[in-house]
């Protein structure tokens, strides 16, 4: 029971050498915060969404797309697109990052990003040719 | 000396005895270089599942689902861009029971992750968030979710399903 016990090796490292590349150190709070901060614009954007919805739901379809070319229906329903996707992309990147291990890690991260933006792309398209390509053709 | 089975490689004064070979795999150290046993994470299978964890478990699960069910209302605005034809179809499977359910499903877990999203809001700002508090404030959470969940699926569903009837009569 004295000092001479304790088991220890010596560091020849400075401990800031011994911190980097260790997990999150560098880009894990940016990360944290820009999750956060998409989440709380994505509450008043559901909110406008939900009040759309209860407006739209079961309308027709030229009804809905007269709704979808209004410029700031069209502002809004992109801003909700793009932030959720970027929400989900977040979020998918950590749980992969939790739960996928060894060499499986890298190409994972990368499909769910592909996946996750090529969806959210789709969905940007859409809003502008609802609100653009129709403005031309009628009215 | 041998048998304190908790102290292993803990602390400057604990004489260093391993007690089971799987812990050679809980060997760490502090940035001194001090050798250390390292935390282990509770266990899934050993533990017995309580309301904190399930919530906490659900709050990525609920925004898995929520992601995909974004990714079919992105297939919808694309069926909408695309064209009547396409928009008839996307409403066959809005109007059928099945794709109900599934729309029923997203808004629930919408919902879910939501409020677990805002408990997480609350925590970040150093609220509401001792064992005591979260153990008192996971019913509640259960309760709102389950009753904005429901009324809002169901009123959502209700409008619609209103609105498609009478467009169809008219």
């Amino acid at each position: 029971m004295n000092a001479s016990n304790t088991l220890h090796h010596t560091v020849r490292r400075s401990q800031l050498g011994r911190a980097r590349g260790l997990g999150a150190a560098g880009s894990g709070p940016s990360h944290w915060i820009a999750e956060r901060i998409s989440a709380a614009a994505l509450l008043p954007l559901s909110g406008w969404f939900v009040v759309q919805m209860f407006r739209l739901g079961g309308s027709s379809y030229e009804d809905v797309t007269a709704w979808g070319a209004r410029p700031v229906n069209a502002t809004m329903l992109l801003a909700l697109v793009a932030t959720s996707f970027y929400h989900a992309e977040s979020g998918l990147q950590v749980i992969v990052d939790d739960y996928v291990h060894g060499k499986a890690h890298a190409p994972t991260k990368i499909a769910v990003k592909i996946g996750v933006y090529l969806v959210g792309l789709l969905g940007v398209v859409s809003v502008l040719k609802i609100a653009l390509g129709r403005a031309s053709s009628k009215s | 000396m041998a048998g304190n089975h908790s102290g292993f490689y803990h602390g400057r004064n604990r004489e260093a005895t391993m007690q089971d070979v799987r812990e050679a795999l809980y060997i760490g150290s502090r940035s001194d270089g001090t050798l250390i046993r390292r935390p282990m994470s509770p266990h899934l299978q050993v533990y017995k599942m309580r309301l904190s964890m399930f919530l906490s478990i659900s709050n990525r699960i609920t925004g898995v689902i929520a992601t995909a069910g974004s990714a079919l209302g992105v297939a919808w605005l694309a069926a909408v861009a695309k064209g009547p034809k396409a928009f008839a179809t996307a409403r066959k499977v809005t109007g059928n029971p099945l794709g109900q359910l599934v729309l029923f499903g997203w808004i629930i877990s919408l919902v879910w992750h939501t409020i677990g999203g805002l408990r997480h809001f609350i925590w970040d700002v150093g609220q509401r968030d001792s064992k005591q508090e979260i153990n008192e404030d996971g019913p509640v959470a259960v309760g709102v979710i389950a009753g904005v969940g429901v009324a809002l699926a169901l009123s959502l569903l209700g409008v619609s399903c209103a609105r498609a009837r009478r467009g169809r009569t008219k």
